[in-house]
């Protein structure tokens, strides 16, 4: 067995599980956060996006007990205070999401995207490409790279703002 | 999954004595193919030996006219190095199009090498650019390390510490993705030395991983262009064929690659 | 929120838990005390069970039992059914083999459950399911539909010689032979539509909490239609009385018709739970979702078009072998037959047609609707026979169509159908505005220039949605009514809560519904609340597919709303001493017309629930109900356009361009219904040229993961589809609507089929378009024409 210990949304928590005990199952059934999904066991569809010490990895392809130490994220711990990140408004506004399953990933990866790129430096044909990890079986993306496209641009007007 | 046991080396010679004292142990790396593989029941080693907190395999460094690369060293790392996109930019954009950026967050050269997937992108360049592979143990050259599909010159206690590129002068890579996996169904990695000599090296195409076309590589050698190789053609015999594409399907992706390595060369 | 009435872009109401995390799937459910199930499953596609050998299993940590098939029939659990009764041409009742939820004889997929483990975590539960040891003695399989019906191929059912389920035809059969007698031009085709694996994100799931005292069940489900899933497990499969049975569906993760019917593995949930006393939960993993979901198409047909010197067409004859599986899945006999051949007129005035079809069983998993389930088979075929009769004869395929479209309503087809409305030359003009067809050849010339292959295709479909009547559909064979119900309940607060028998699994409804009542009573979208999926809340219905929600499920909430409207307003006449028919709502208010009168609604549902002052003889409260019986199916139609670039080198298609022009008739949520396009369209340009569900010749499942299994991605589609509507409103419903769920997966695939085969100058391509079967036809091409 396991003793792992992490910070999650800000939380410090832990648990003792098996050895095989995936990311994901640690988060989804230890700690009860169901926000974080499961769509694949090839490690392809990406519900399961969220971040580990700030960069955007698979859940379900991390073991718990590699995660040990380190600080998590969950779409359940992105808006701060009530407030909706950037991201999750634009997924809203501009109809991102249908069933909501392949939502998680999408928003965690989109957020990921935006810090490496430099929020405002995405145009369509780089958020194609950077999605192929997710895999969405409702919106046929459009909506999906819309939203993305609007919050890095929205997120660099609130960046000049703030200068 | 079945049951294992987690560890976490500190040095390579306690990677060394975990893997020892194991089982039926296995070095973990990015896991972004050893756990997809035993979430699937494909594989269940006893013992699971986490080598991506050991100091010693990580990181990018010159060395001479080489740039070392740890074997730990994420796939993302190796992208976003400016030392790699400036002394040899075909190896950042293979990099850079492994998987996808969750992959390349976990995913690490020495798992990949290690794995020896005849459909993974870096065996091409380390046979390209004439790599030499350091383990705990020894030094090989990239020719003498991959032996064949999923395999590999290592001992089943052997580790990969870091993996030497020497620069070339020109470097680029092509890939055709397969439509489903999006691994390579065929890539081919070009490098032109400074003494005007040319490797070709393909991966994802041939049923024993990844060669070279010393026919290519000659013409390459006399002039470097894309029409140097737009008339060579590898025999689809020794090629892969799938439901995603035969061998002479493959034959012909090879050659399309190779001029457009050559291109991007240029 | 606000006021959004119909026609408003308003945002989802929903989106607030999904964009949170905070939605509540069934594998988000848990129980106390609740075990886990994992299922021994067959590794052979036909094989005799010869033993089940689960001593090693029940001995591992944590294992609570091990259940087989024989147990299950032991117990009185039924077979599983096909719910729709086709008959064969010469009379003869369709051929239907045993489906047992956990086969204790004779496997006949790969897949297919013989055994379940009950235990305390997932992880043991598989564990032990792995030790299980069944010995099984292999039979020869046979997967292709064409030569399962030939002597000598291996036989699944009893039942059911040389395979055949049914030989059901339609049309007449004279009328077109006669028609192809004197034929000016006849084209003729060999189509195949490929084999689909569904795939909704969320896999299957289920927990099922048996409370003994009670006697009661309670089933989480992946349901699109959770009361049908209640009246099938008890009324056909015996698992409990439908008063002793609670189906929940809750958030579920899109279903594209996969998640109608009812699976073997929540049926062994609810009766392992029953027989371990603990609630049980199972979750599909996405081999087993590709092992075991029913797939989707998987049609080989030869069809043959007459045309007169004038190019009008005066016959059409088709021949369709479906593949339907190993075994007949809940609607699968209704698939290839009544949702697909009586679609074969297209938007065409087409004075004869005759379909003839056989449905085959194979070793393979069984195959039911998908996402247009039937019509995109009819369309396929049609546009693709049309595109090429315009090659043949060299007319350009927009007046070939033009020539031979439907101008008159209403038109009564051959085939059953008869279309209320529509407009098809208006979609197909602003679908080629749209695309700038004429500019084409100067775009193709451009390409080529670049060594680039440019093509475009057209494809004009027609569906028909919202299946009904019911007394139709019944007399067609249908076991169940296509109905719809509802209830509109005003709270003595003002607020509302509307309680449908449709069930949203992506489609929006808890904004598209409530844009309803908002528009009827000016209050504020907040105001209303939308309940569904949950047997103990709404009464009955039949869930959503086919694109129903609309047309039928919400027909159903506007029934009910007239009758809250009355009541409202007779309340309102009564205390402000005014005539009924003087009483308008406006802005969430009843006034009296012509003075200054009102009341707020607010103020007359009060009244209704303390019932001081109401007219005479009225009762208190203020709820309505209604069922809604459409009397016609609504026919959407439109046109796509594609364009598409092959590089002739790799045989890579790039889709430079997508145009849409629907008409569904009214549209309550434009911003939902293009999003219902773009989902659609994806996933016909994914059949077109990504998908293929392929089984090798002895039936496994060669594309069982997304390693295999080509799922479109972001970069795979063009930058942006562009899509308009035209309306023309559908005379058979109050709204006026048509439906969009499945329209743009109808209509694509043949588009870019067309495209495809446009560019490389060779016609013989079958779906999907891989690069590498465009390569091939490129080299042949290229060849001919160094020749
Ligand atoms: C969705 C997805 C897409 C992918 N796409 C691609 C792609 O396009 N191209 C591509 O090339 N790859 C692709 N990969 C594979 C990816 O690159 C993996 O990261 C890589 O193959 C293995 O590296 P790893 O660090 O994850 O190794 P692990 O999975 O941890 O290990 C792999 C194997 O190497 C052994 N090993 C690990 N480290 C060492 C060491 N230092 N010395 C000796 N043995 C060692 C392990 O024991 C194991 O047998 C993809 C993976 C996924 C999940
Ligand atoms: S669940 Fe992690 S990638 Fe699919
Ligand atoms: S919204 Fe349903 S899978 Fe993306």
């Amino acid at each position: 067995m396991a003793h792992v210990s992490m910070v999650l949304n800000g939380k410090r928590v832990s648990g003792t599980v098996e050895d095989r005990t995936l990311l994901v199952a640690f988060i989804r059934e230890n700690q009860g956060l169901t926000g974080t999904h499961v769509g694949c066991d090839t490690s392809q569809c990406g519900a399961c996006v969220i971040h580990v010490d700030g960069k955007a990895v698979k859940a379900c392809t991390m073991l718990a007990a590699q995660a040990d130490g380190t600080e998590v994220v969950t779409l359940e711990g992105l808006a701060k205070g009530g407030t909706l990140h950037p991201v999750q408004a634009a997924f809203r506004e501009h109809h991102g999401l249908q069933c909501g399953f392949c939502t998680p990933g999408m928003i965690m990866a989109a957020v990921d995207m935006i810090e490496r790129h430099g929020a405002g430096n995405l145009d369509e044909a780089t958020i194609r490409h950077e999605l192929e990890g997710n895999i969405c079986r409702c919106t046929g993306y459009q909506n999906i790279v819309k939203a993305i496209k609007a919050a890095s641009d929205e997120m660099a007007g609130l960046q000049q703002a703030a200068e | 999954m079945y049951e294992t046991n987690y560890h976490r080396a500190g040095s390579v010679a306690d990677a060394a004595a975990l893997l020892a004292k194991a089982d039926d142990g296995k070095l973990l790396s990015g896991g972004q193919t050893l756990l997809p593989t035993m979430k699937q029941r494909l594989a269940a080693p006893s013992d699971l030996v986490d080598v991506t907190k050991i100091a010693e395999l990580k990181g990018i460094c010159e060395d001479g006219n080489a740039i070392s690369i740890g074997a730990a060293t994420t796939h993302a790392e190796v992208a976003a190095s400016d030392l790699v996109k400036q002394k040899i930019p075909g190896l950042a954009k293979l990099a850079g199009g492994i998987g996808d950026p969750a992959v390349r967050h976990m995913g690490t050269i020495g798992g990949s090498i290690a794995n020896n997937d005849p459909a993974a992108d870096y065996p091409s360049a380390l046979v390209a650019l004439n790599a030499t592979v350091t383990t705990n143990k020894r030094t090989l050259s990239a020719e003498d390390f991959f032996t064949g599909m999923f395999e590999t010159a290592l001992d089943d206690d052997e580790i990969v510490t870091s993996v030497s590129f020497p620069a070339a002068a020109k470097s680029a890579y092509a890939k055709y993705p397969n439509p489903a996996s999006r691994y390579a169904m065929a890539g081919v990695f070009v490098a032109q030395q400074a003494d005007g000599s040319v490797r070709v090296a393909v991966t994802g195409a041939g049923q024993d991983g990844v060669f070279r076309v010393p026919e290519m590589e000659s013409a390459l050698a006399s002039n470097f262009a894309p029409d140097a190789v737009a008339g060579i053609s590898v025999s689809a015999d020794n090629l892969l064929s799938d439901i995603h594409g035969s061998s002479a399907y493959r034959a012909n992706l090879v050659t399309v690659m190779a001029k457009r390595a050559v291109e991007a060369a240029s | 929120m606000g006021v959004d009435g119909i026609g408003a872009r308003a945002v989802r109401k929903e989106d607030k838990r999904f964009i949170t995390g905070k939605g509540r799937y069934t594998d988000d459910m848990t129980a106390q005390g609740m075990g886990y199930a994992a299922f021994v499953r067959s590794p052979h596609a036909h094989a005799k069970v010869v033993s089940i050998d689960s001593s090693a299993a029940e001995d591992m940590p944590g294992v609570d039992a091990v259940l087989t098939g024989e147990q299950l029939v032991g117990d009185g659990i039924g077979n599983l059914i096909c719910g729709w009764m086709i008959h064969s041409k010469d009379g003869s009742p369709m051929n239907m083999g045993a489906w047992r939820a956990m086969e204790p004889e004779i496997v006949r997929f790969v897949g297919q459950a013989v055994a379940v483990v009950i235990a305390d975590t997932a992880a043991q539960a598989r564990d032990a399911a792995d030790a299980v040891v069944v010995e099984y003695e292999e039979l020869d399989a046979i997967v292709d539909a064409v030569a399962a019906m030939e002597d000598g191929a291996p036989q699944l059912h009893p039942e059911a010689p040389n395979n055949l389920i049914y030989d059901w035809e339609i049309g007449d059969e004279a009328a077109v032979n006669a028609a192809f007698e004197g034929a000016a031009h006849v084209t003729k085709m060999e189509i195949t539509n490929n084999r689909l694996a569904p795939n909704p994100m969320e896999p299957r799931a289920a927990l099922a909490i048996y409370d003994t005292a009670e006697e009661h069940f309670t089933l989480y489900t992946t349901s699109q239609n959770p009361h049908v899933a209640r009246l099938v497990l008890s009324a056909f499969y015996a698992v409990a009385p439908e008063h002793k049975l609670r189906v929940i569906a809750p958030d579920v993760g899109g279903g594209f018709g996969s998640k109608i019917y009812i699976y073997p593995e929540e049926m062994v949930c609810l009766w392992a739970s029953k027989r371990t006393e603990r609630p049980v939960k199972w979750v599909s993993d996405r081999t087993e979702a590709f092992l075991t979901d029913a797939h989707g198409r998987d049609h080989n047909s030869v069809a043959e078009m007459a045309l007169d010197a004038d190019n009008k067409i005066t016959g059409l004859r088709v021949k369709t072998v479906a593949n339907l599986g190993a075994y007949m899945s809940l609607f699968s006999s209704s698939v290839p037959t009544y949702l697909y051949a009586t679609l074969l007129s297209g938007q065409y005035n087409i004075p004869a047609i005759h379909a003839n079809v056989k449905a085959v069983y194979t070793n393979t998993v069984p195959v039911d609707a998908y996402r247009g389930a039937g019509r995109p088979e009819a369309t396929y075929l049609l546009e693709r026979m049309m595109e090429t009769a315009a090659r043949e004869v060299g007319l350009s395929p927009a007046e070939l169509r033009r020539k031979n479209f439907i101008t008159e309503f209403p038109h009564q087809t051959p085939v059953i159908m008869c279309y209320d409305a529509g407009d098809y030359s208006a979609t197909l003009d602003a679908a080629m505005a749209a695309i700038d067809y004429d500019g084409f050849a100067a775009r193709k010339a451009e390409a080529a220039s670049r060594g680039k292959l440019r093509g475009i295709g057209l494809s004009c479909y027609i569906e028909a949605c919202g299946i009904a009547p019911s007394a139709a559909v019944g007399s067609l064979g249908a076991g169940v009514g296509l109905w719809e119900s509802a209830e509109v309940r005003v709270n003595p607060v003002g607020t509302i809560e509307v309680l449908t028998g449709s069930h949203s699994h992506g489609q929006g409804h808890e904004t598209t519904f409530a844009q309803l009542i908002s528009e009827r009573f000016g209050l504020d979208t907040d105001a209303v609340s939308i309940v569904h999926g949950d047997t103990d809340k709404v009464q009955f219905g039949m869930g959503t597919y086919g694109s129903r929600s609309g047309a039928v499920g919400m027909s159903a909430i506007v029934k009910a709303l007239d009758k809250v409207e009355a009541k409202a307003k007779k309340i309102a006449a009564h205390l402000m001493e005014a005539a009924e028919g003087d009483i308008t709502i406006e802005g969430g208010e009843l006034k009296v017309a012509g003075t200054d009168k009102k009341l707020t609604f607010t103020e007359v549902a009060l009244a209704a629930y303390t019932a001081h002052n109401l007219p005479d003889g009225m009762e208190p409260g203020l709820k309505e109900g209604a069922f809604y019986d459409p009397t016609n199916f609504t026919f959407p139609a439109g046109t796509y356009i594609c364009e598409v670039e092959v590089d002739p080198e790799t045989g890579t298609t790039d889709i430079i361009s997508f145009v849409a022009s629907d008409d569904f008739g009214k549209i309550i949520n434009p911003m939902i219904v293009e999003g219902q396009v773009h989902g659609g369209l994806t996933q016909g340009i994914g059949q077109a040229m990504l998908e293929n569900a392929a089984y090798d010749d002895t039936g496994q499942l060669l594309t069982a993961s997304y390693m295999d299994y080509c799922m479109p991605r972001a970069d795979d589609l063009p930058a942006e589809y562009r899509l308009s509507t035209h309306e023309t409103l559908c005379p058979g419903n109050p709204l006026g609507m048509k439906g969009c769920g499945e329209a743009g997966a109808i209509g694509s695939p043949p588009a870019v089929i067309n495209a495809i085969t446009d560019a490389i100058g060779s016609n013989d391509l079958s779906m999907p378009a891989t690069p590498e079967k465009v390569w091939q036809l490129c080299q042949t091409t290229t060849k001919a024409a160094a020749e």
